[in-house]
């Protein structure tokens, strides 16, 4: 059992009592495969017997579909885009994961506060403002930052994952450079320079990203194992890594149509996925 | 980001705050009809009134989705939208903004639903600080009474029926409603708050506030100087 800790004051209602559950983040910029690290750690974790809930940015209830409007509309103003999106973290803190951590559950989070961070101090939002916003949340039981090398690296494995940009991604709404992939690389650059910033504030264990999946993936799994006092840790096999994979590039082909109203391209990409 | 205080615009901006029923909103709505004949450009920005939260609020308030934070998070985000596409552009180009509620409302009733003042206060940071900020106060059973016979039905969250502090709907809106006005009153100092007597005659307060706006009026804000600008 952990004690409940959090960055600033708790949240009103909330009873602070120790949790049996565990709540890991996997943390990173736009494409270093935080997805498909989630979801394999999530079979792997179930296989052995853990309850698993994964959550990520704009999957509440509440602010998730809102958000994804106003994205859609490209209207979303530098300071509302970070309110609604820390209302879409306290409703999913409240809702998904203070409860699944009660209940025991290993909470795996695609993203967490310091991405929200580190997209609004790159907009120019004051960075003890935003902190002090996400003084709501839980400190959690491990970090993972899967770090890569440079920006160029990941335009790269967007390009691979056939997603192509996208205009957030791209961080289009900055006016950095004319094109999207000018626009990418600078925006990309801004966000690891805070995140390298932030690693030593919040304790992230770096996790190098540019090595083949496979690797990652084992030494995410030696790290959780300590954290969980599990360890039967053992390596993904090549199959179930490319069946992730797999299944990773339908979901993103699955977002992409329903994002552009389900056009032909997109379906025909999914069935060839 | 510009933190309150600190923004230099040549516009005026004009805020109510009140409790519900205080007459706040119909004595912002005299005042922008006389700014108007006087032939300043006037614009008008209400509380909860963003295109891109709307949906979501209302959504969340029809199936009672909210905590005291997300509640406050939301309406932060709806109030930043206000901020940028309403109320800083004219600001900017030197109109007059009239706003029916402003933070001190989210300070008021967040820190009543039980969130952490130093929190909300945070949170509200960016907000452009008012060139003078009314505060109608009225005793709360006259509020309460203004409201009864206005309203058939108080609604879940305006009633503060989230908060379980009383069965009954008119009660626990009594309760919510007297919380708020000890926020408001706390607000006062902190926050310069001008305070007008509601119980007054709606003339009555209408001259008071037409003087004090006035100190802050200029030659340079009627609409054909913005034009010409």
């Amino acid at each position: 059992m952990k004690e409940m800790k959090f960055y600033g004051t708790a949240l009103p209602g909330i009873e602070i009592e120790p949790y049996p559950g565990k709540l890991i983040v996997i943390e990173g910029t736009d494409g270093v495969g935080r997805s498909t690290h989630v979801a394999l750690l999530r079979t792997w974790l179930e296989a052995a017997g853990h309850a698993v809930l994964d959550t990520g940015m704009t999957r509440s209830i509440l602010a998730g579909r809102g958000i994804k409007d106003a994205r859609a509309g490209h209207t979303l103003g530098r300071l509302t885009m970070q309110l609604y999106y820390a209302t879409d973290f306290a409703d999913r803190l409240e809702n998904q994961m203070l409860p699944a951590l009660h209940a025991g559950f290993i909470v795996l989070t695609d993203r967490y506060i310091y991405s929200a961070i580190a997209r609004a101090v790159v907009r120019g939002a004051d960075p003890e403002w935003i902190r002090a916003i996400y003084g709501l949340a839980l400190v959690p039981d491990a970090i993972f930052y899967l770090r890569v090398r440079s920006a160029e690296e990941l335009a790269g494995r967007v390009l691979a994952s056939g997603r192509g940009f996208d205009y957030w991604e791209s961080g289009m709404d900055l006016g950095l450079q004319n094109d999207y992939y000018d626009s990418f690389i600078a925006y990309q650059k801004l966000l690891l320079r805070e995140f390298d910033r932030m690693s030593g504030e919040y304790g992230f264990e770096v996790v190098d990203a540019s090595r083949p999946v496979r690797r990652v993936a084992t030494a995410l799994r030696k790290s959780i194992s300590r954290i969980i006092d599990d360890e039967s840790v053992t390596a993904p096999t090549a199959e179930e890594i490319a069946k992730t994979e797999m299944r990773e590039k339908v979901r993103a082909a699955i977002g992409a149509a329903s994002k552009d109203g389900g056009k032909i391209e997109t379906l025909e990409k999914i069935k060839s996925a | 980001m510009i933190s309150y205080g600190h923004h230099r615009y040549p516009g005026r901006l004009f805020v109510v705050e009140g409790t519900d029923g205080s007459g706040k909103s119909t004595q912002l709505a005299l005042l922008y009809q006389w700014l108007k004949s006087e032939g300043y450009s006037v614009f008008f920005s209400e509380w909860n009134s963003s295109p891109l939260v709307k949906d979501t609020t209302r959504r969340a308030k029809k199936r009672r989705l909210f905590t005291p934070t997300t509640f406050s998070l939301l309406h932060a985000t709806d109030f930043a939208d206000r901020t940028e596409r309403n109320i800083v552009p004219p600001l900017k180009a030197g109109a007059i903004v009239l706003a029916d509620r402003y933070i001190y409302t989210a300070f008021a009733r967040d820190v009543a639903r039980g969130c952490d003042r130093a929190w909300v206060r945070e949170t509200y940071k960016f907000a452009v600080k008012p060139t003078v900020a009314f505060f109608f106060r009225a005793p709360l059973d006259v509020a309460i009474d203004r409201i009864a016979s206005a309203r058939p039905q108080l609604k879940f969250y305006e009633a503060g029926m989230d908060m379980d502090w009383a069965d009954d709907e008119e009660e626990s809106f009594k309760i919510f409603q007297g919380k708020i006005l000890d926020e408001y009153d706390h607000m006062v100092n902190e926050f310069g708050l001008t305070v007008i007597d509601g119980t007054q005659a709606i003339q009555t307060q209408q001259r008071q506030m037409r003087e004090i706006v006035s100190r802050y009026l200029k030659e340079k804000l009627k609409e054909k100087a913005v034009l010409a600008k």
